[in-house]
């Protein structure tokens, strides 16, 4: 079983840690300091073709620390524990915050701002898993894919990770919060042929609970689904049309929003939704919501990286932008508060707008029904968006034919606005939660 | 002194001296870790320190410092690896790691190295001296102040100027089931600038910078600061005057040094020896064949000296190499690690690269690019009709399985009757590697590799690359912009 052992004694350890060098650092003058430590250990298991292809046991830690002399700010970190490690560690923080500027921004958040009420969010499920069972697990799973259909010729494998980890963050207001998880995966890719066809696609289960995992058979059977159906995909003429974004595409739209609202995009003015709060950016049935305390998600965390109690709390309403992601130093930036997104987004919830899948298809008519993304092209800055794309073709709402070596091109903020209908295939797995997105039209550039 | 002695020594001082390991200890973890059925076997001893500064709004933002310090131990039974890791260097540490790797097998202990040889590159491609010394903190504090000062006087659009100055000093030690030593020590720096411009309530961007395996003096001596901010405040300036990009297949011409990236996704990630060994790459089993237009030659180099993707010996203690992977148009050879090689029969190419002491090697590329060809690359643009002209890109991306790539342009203009046009907005350029080259009717003569700034991610795992081609005329690929007009 992949867990840390006597986790409550590593807890106490840590804390009297933390409590050293924070005092530490003020005997070397620091006004304010705040620190991360981190320790972690999983396995990981991936079978091939029926054999085991590697064994690897993950065994992880760090501090990460940071202080603050007035306005002023160093930052260091280490793998390494010892005392003399971590003496160095805050010398070379000091070393660095003679040098940087002073910034009347920087700082530590504010005191009021740190959690108080930490709920139990039940992220922490170590799995009685050795290694014999792992491998068991991931040879089933391939199993399934390789004989699902004779066309899967081949295999990327198939595997199984467990990680247990701890985190403390600590600073010198005198907040300290400890936070036990685990989380767990199994995911199987494997390839198709068919003549000069060769395709691989993959699927994958992941839970903080063991036992939330899907099963060996459902990810090998739809590792092979999803392999299969894209063979002799063909790109298509240039066109204009509609996009159905799948749910796993469809959580890198809403990462894109994230992005651009995100305080450091504002207070840099690098944002296609710069000074957005209370416009509409969206048609008015879109809904999103944050919602940091769900029990055994992979998101929740009821304080950010600076000690800030996070909140549930509406990010889009009626289509209107209602709040950004702001940690302390952005928040002072733009004269706001800390929304205690210091760490980024916690989970995200985006509301269907009461449509299956199949009615989604049938509402797009004709269209590209889009899989997977590749490539970087997207501008945060202007919204300008041009990804390479692999999907489907649908004709009056049917699937015709696979589709790949095309790019679906537009702008953020055209494509938002341009949102026709969210499904209810809701994809759970991740800490965005939302179903397939249907977009009123892009360009697809082909052949 | 030599090379080898004075690599060898710096391991010593960073991995046995502190911790009191000696070779003895060694043979204690190899017969710790040997089976019968064992293949090969390596101990990767790694200390790295990183040292950034960022300045942003005009100030020094942000300093960090960071040491990255550990050993990874592998065992690997023909197609089987085990692995283990531990940030701790320590006999304990080392035998629980070597115990937990050979589980990979289920033969016993068997087998023991006690003959110890210390390696070294034949050549060496850097210097040894620690980049985080080679400048003081307020010149590299200055050098940043003077890339902010240089952009915004450059242009009175200027609103933002982000730029930060990189040095890590890496030494690693490779010692493996025959009892070889291989000590390597690494500087990498860099130093990348970005800005924003606005006009008229139009917001556009862009970056430049450069790095190598060498020391920041680099940055101050070569008047580096006026080079990268110039280039960073120009192309965003471009972009205010850019338009839609077309969408469709057309005559793209590629200019040279940096969109040799399209050799990097198109080629160079199929040509890796595990999506080969595996069956699994666009270009397995296909040795021999065509994949080019004749006269198109693409190796990869990592004996380059201070280039950023240039290592005198790969993570596994191999001499690293220059190998052609197509020559004349015809695919000639595969980038191997020990493992991919043994299986496959052949030998490591030296392309054998891991992330960190916590992770496996792969096969990676080191510094990819086409050799030149004859054309003046003006005469390459004057022969193209109706077309764009893409000189930098903002990255991409493979499925090696299809072949299917992509890389996103983040400057390009319209050709129209073989003259230059107007600026095009970020367009991303789609098509199949395996036959990407084979359209290629012009290689200019101007052949330059990239400043030092590429990153390659496979795996989950990041190596610092190389990339490098001159101009290239490609007869039809697609371009993916909003204009279908």
């Amino acid at each position: 079983m992949i867990e840390l052992e006597n986790r409550f004694d590593i807890a106490t350890e840590f804390q009297a840690m933390a409590e050293r060098v924070l005092e530490a650092a003020q005997a070397k003058g620091a006004t304010a300091a705040e620190l991360d430590l981190d320790k972690g250990m999983g396995l990981s298991v991936e079978v091939r073709m029926g054999q085991v292809d590697k064994l690897q046991y993950h065994r992880d830690q760090g501090i990460n620390l940071t202080v603050y002399f007035g306005h002023r700010k160093g930052y260091a970190s280490t793998g390494d524990f010892s005392p003399q490690a971590l003496e160095d560690t805050l010398e070379a923080a000091c070393r660095i915050a003679r040098y940087t500027s002073e910034d009347d921004f920087n700082g530590l958040a504010d005191a009021d701002r740190m959690a108080s009420y930490l709920p139990k969010l039940d992220l922490y499920h170590p799995w009685e898993l050795d290694a014999d069972r792992a491998i068991e697990m991931a040879l089933q799973t391939e199993a399934v894919a390789r004989e699902h259909d004779a066309r899967i010729t081949n295999s990327e494998g198939a595997g199984v990770d467990s990680y247990a980890g701890m985190s403390l963050y600590a600073n010198s207001h005198g907040f300290m919060g400890i936070n036990h998880a685990t989380r767990h995966s199994l995911s199987c890719s494997v390839v198709a042929q068919d003549g000069a066809s060769m395709q691989r696609d993959y699927w994958y289960s992941v839970s903080r609970v063991p036992g939330l995992l899907e099963s060996a058979d459902s990810v090998g059977a739809e590792a092979a689904q999803r392999t299969v159906r894209r063979l002799n995909a063909r790109s298509l003429s240039t066109r204009e049309a509609p996009v159905l974004f799948v749910p796993q595409m469809a959580r890198g739209l809403v990462g894109q929003l994230i992005s651009a609202i995100s305080g450091s995009s504002q207070y840099r003015k690098a944002s296609f939704l710069l000074n957005s709060l209370g416009q509409q950016a969206f048609p008015g049935f879109v809904q999103l919501r944050e919602d940091p305390f769900i029990r055994q998600a992979l998101g929740s965390r009821s304080y950010d990286a600076e000690g800030v109690a996070t909140q549930a709390r509406d990010i889009v309403k009626d289509g209107v932008i209602q709040d950004y992601f702001l940690g302390s130093y952005s928040a002072r930036k733009l004269g706001m508060q800390s929304t205690g997104s210091a760490s980024g987004a916690t989970n995200l919830l985006l509301a269907d707008t009461g449509v299956s899948f199949p009615g989604l298809l049938a509402a797009m008519g004709t269209g590209l029904m889009v899989t997977e993304l590749i490539g970087n092209g997207i501008n945060g800055i202007t919204g300008d968006y041009s990804r390479g794309a692999v999907g489907y073709w649908v004709e009056n709402g049917m699937i015709v034919h696979p589709v790949e070596e095309v790019t679906i091109a537009g702008n953020l903020k055209d494509m938002f606005k341009g949102i026709v209908a969210i499904g209810d295939d809701v994809d759970e797995r991740g800490s965005i939660r939302t179903g397939s997105i249907l977009i009123d039209k892009m360009t697809i550039a082909g052949q | 002194m030599n090379s080898k002695q004075q690599a060898y020594d710096y391991a010593r001082e960073a991995f046995f001296s502190p911790t009191g390991l000696s070779e003895q200890h060694l043979e204690q973890v190899f017969s710790q870790l040997l089976t019968q059925d064992t293949t090969l076997a390596d101990l990767y001893f790694q200390s790295a320190r990183y040292e950034s500064w960022g300045l942003e709004e005009s100030i020094i933002k942000s300093g960090s410092y960071s040491i990255e310090q550990g050993v990874g131990v592998r065992s690997v039974c023909g197609e089987q690896t085990g692995f283990a890791y531990s940030g701790e260097i320590t006999l304990p540490a080392l035998l629980e790691s070597a115990k937990a790797a050979r589980a990979i097998t289920r033969a016993g202990q068997s087998g023991s190295v006690n003959a110890w040889k210390i390696s070294a590159p034949q050549r060496q491609l850097y210097g040894m001296d620690d980049p985080l010394a080679s400048l003081s903190e307020d010149d590299k504090i200055s050098f940043l102040r003077q890339i902010d000062s240089i952009a915004r006087a450059a242009s009175p659009y200027v609103q933002q100027v982000m730029a930060n100055m990189v040095a890590v000093h890496e030494i690693i030690l490779v010692v493996d089931e025959t009892g070889r030593m291989t000590a390597d020590v690494r500087p990498l720096v860099r130093a990348n600038v970005s800005v924003i411009v606005e006009r008229n309530g139009q917001t556009e961007s862009a970056t430049a910078g450069g790095g190598g395996r060498f020391s920041l003096d680099f940055f101050t001596h070569g008047n580096k600061a006026q080079e990268y901010a110039e280039d960073a405040v120009r192309k965003a300036l471009i972009n205010l005057d850019a338009e839609a990009a077309p969408a469709g297949s057309m005559t793209v011409v590629l200019g040279n040094g940096w969109p040799g990236v399209l050799l990097h996704e198109a080629i160079g990630h199929g040509l890796e020896g595990d999506f080969n060994r595996k069956g699994t790459s666009a270009f397995a089993g296909r040795i021999g064949e065509q994949v080019a237009a004749k006269g198109i030659t693409v190796v990869d180099d990592g004996t380059l000296e201070q280039r950023r993707g240039s290592l005198s010996v790969d993570d596994e203690g191999t001499q690293t190499q220059c190998t052609t992977l197509i020559e004349d148009g015809i695919l000639k050879g595969y980038l191997f690690d020990r493992q991919n090689a043994a299986l496959m029969g052949t030998q490591s190419t030296g392309n054998g690269r891991r992330q960190s002491y916590a992770h496996l090697p792969m096969p990676r590329m080191t510094n990819t690019y086409m050799r030149a060809g004859a054309y003046d690359p003006a005469e390459i643009i004057a022969s193209v009709e109706k077309g764009i002209y893409a000189v930098n890109f903002s990255g991409g991306q493979v499925d090696i399985t299809s072949g299917k790539f992509v890389f996103s342009a983040s400057e390009a203009y319209q050709i129209e009757n073989g003259k230059l046009g107007k600026p095009l907005k970020n367009a991303t350029l789609i098509g199949n590697g395996p036959d990407v080259l084979t359209r290629v009717s012009m290689v200019g003569n101007d052949l330059q590799l990239d400043t030092g700034i590429g990153v390659c991610g496979k795996d989950g795992q990041s190596v610092p690359v190389g990339v490098g081609q001159p101009t290239l005329r490609i007869d039809g690929i697609t371009v993916g912009g909003t204009a279908t007009a």
